[in-house]
């Protein structure tokens, strides 16, 4: 008999096979003419400058740290999650197992709250935030005009909308 | 029995393969119908009748078009990207309990592909994997505008994580399993954990949009900054296999949301239905029509959760990405440390209390 997780690489094996049966018929049935223009990188039709591993905002490291650590601290909670509330340990202990539990979870998720205000008050969960700015546009045209225009129509469009 | 046991297995695993790619792909139409219907149009109407062949359709093209990698892309990691995605997407279905057990001569088979008794666990780490896929694809794309969206993606996922792991927990703590099968089991009739987690259920429904890359949080394919995101080198299967991941996705979270909030199968006066279908079948043929029933029911739940899905993307606009980084950190990770906090106080002080009240 096939263990829960031999079953679950069952699973996995047919999901392979699967994919791989769909690429395999999808490769007999589709034309294959591959010419430079097709296979370059596309950029908005510019002609792509370099390869793409350019730099970006150090934040995403700061934010995968971060999540190391939490992750961690996350799966330490779920074997407590599970035992935390079990009857048969708070019977025997009249009560106390429970209360010792949860101020022992108390502590630890104390040190994550820590963390995280921590990473708050540094400002490392402060993202940048983008400045719209107005371009400004010199035009002969003053623009009380304009504002006469749309005040003269305002009436009418409320009307048709 | 060595080869009955396998064959049964075989057979539960390809039925549950075969629903979850029948449901993706029904969920692409669903979704341009819903949307359709929300912009006060009519979505796909001309492939068969009232445009239900649409996903047909597009299966075919998928097959037909040319499937070009890039001059400059790593040509592996190029291929293995979708097909990660896809592998993740549907591994995670294994564990869903879709109802409660079969009786068949003499032995009782659970409407499930794995009765694993780290189920959730399972479940929480498939998910996380799914980010490689896209990862993966992104980056070997060589593309500037996939890497952005890959690292967007990324950056979304773990951060998401972190919150929906915190709501699992304070589940986790009230059915003291972490088997799904047992989660569903304890929730029998009406007794669901909605009623006892409202503020979890918020915190998980937000991360399992985020999870999915799905509006307001599809910042990693969002077209008016990044073209495709991530997915902008592909083409033909692949991109299929990207989209597809992306609804399978969506029906998986509907059905954890559903198995672990909503009572799964359970439904109320499931007991008073059972005992009538007993009565009217004999045992074992009733027993059978209920868990169908209960399937059904599941499903429904399910699906209702893929509509929500629909629903949001059609109406809400998308976030900024200094406003997600915000909502996931300093706004969903201390609630979900609260709600822990105040599950903790309610199982210990609340519960008991509650319970010698009522006695």
């Amino acid at each position: 008999m096939l263990t829960d997780f031999g079953i679950l690489l069952l699973f996995i094996l047919a999901g392979l096979g699967l994919l791989g049966l769909i690429l395999g018929i999808g490769r007999l049935l589709r034309p294959d003419r591959p010419n430079p223009e097709k296979n370059a990188t596309y950029e908005s039709g510019e002609e792509p400058v370099g390869n793409a591993n350019v730099q970006f905002n150090v934040r995403f490291y700061v934010v995968a740290l971060l999540f190391v650590l939490f992750e961690i601290e996350l799966i330490f909670l779920f074997p407590w999650a599970v035992v935390f509330g079990n009857e048969d340990l708070i019977q025997q202990t009249d009560g106390r197992w429970g209360w010792f539990a949860l101020a022992e979870m108390t502590v630890f998720v104390g040190m994550l709250i820590l963390g995280l205000a921590y990473a708050w008050v540094k400002g490392y969960l402060d993202w940048v935030r983008p400045k719209p700015a107005i371009p400004a546009t010199e035009s002969p045209v003053p623009a009380a005009l304009y504002e006469a225009i749309n005040k003269k129509y305002e009436s009418k469009t409320v009307n048709k909308t | 029995m060595e080869l009955t046991a396998f064959i049964i297995k075989a057979i539960i695993i390809l039925v549950i393969f075969g629903l979850t790619l029948l449901i993706a792909m029904y969920s692409t139409y669903g979704e341009r119908k819903v949307a359709g219907f929300i912009q006060d149009r009519l979505g796909p109407d001309r492939a068969g009748p009232w445009g239900l062949l649409q996903p047909l359709a597009d299966a075919g093209k998928m097959f037909f078009k040319e499937d070009f990698i890039p001059a400059q892309a790593n040509k592996w990691l190029f291929i293995a990207g979708p097909c990660l995605a896809m592998l993740t997407a549907l591994m995670a279905s294994a564990v869903i309990p879709f109802g409660s057990t079969l009786r068949y001569d003499g032995i009782e088979v659970a409407v499930q592909g794995v009765e694993a008794n780290i189920g959730i666990l399972y479940i929480f780490g498939v998910v996380s994997l799914g980010v490689y896929g896209i990862m993966v694809g992104g980056w070997a794309s060589n593309n500037k505008f996939s890497l952005l969206g890959a690292i967007r993606a990324a950056s979304q996922n773990i951060s998401y994580e972190v919150a929906m792991g915190l709501s699992i927990v304070a589940i986790l703590m009230m059915s003291e399993s972490l088997s799904v099968g047992s989660i569903v089991a304890q929730q029998h009739g009406g007794n669901w954990n909605i009623w006892y987690q409202p503020l979890g259920f918020i915190i998980f429904l937000t991360c399992a949009f985020a999870e999915c890359n799905r509006t307001p949080f599809d910042l990693p394919e969002c077209e008016t900054e990044l073209v495709g995101g991530y997915h902008t080198e592909y083409s033909s299967m692949k991109l299929g296999f990207y989209l597809f991941a992306e609804y399978i996705n969506m029906f998986i979270s509907s059905a954890v949301v559903s198995a672990l909030y909503f009572g799964g199968y359970n439904y109320p006066g499931m007991d008073w239905v059972y005992t009538q279908l007993t009565a009217a079948f004999g045992d074992i043929a009733g027993h059978n029509v209920a868990t169908l029933l209960g399937t059904a029911v599941f499903f429904g739940k399910a699906l209702f959760g893929v509509f929500f899905f629909m629903w949001v993307r059609w109406t809400l606009p998308r976030f900024r990405y200094d406003q997600l980084m915000n909502l996931g950190w300093k706004g969903l990770i201390p609630l979900a440390i609260l709600n822990i906090l105040i599950t903790g106080i309610g199982v210990l002080f609340i519960q008991p209390s509650l319970t010698a009240f009522l006695k």
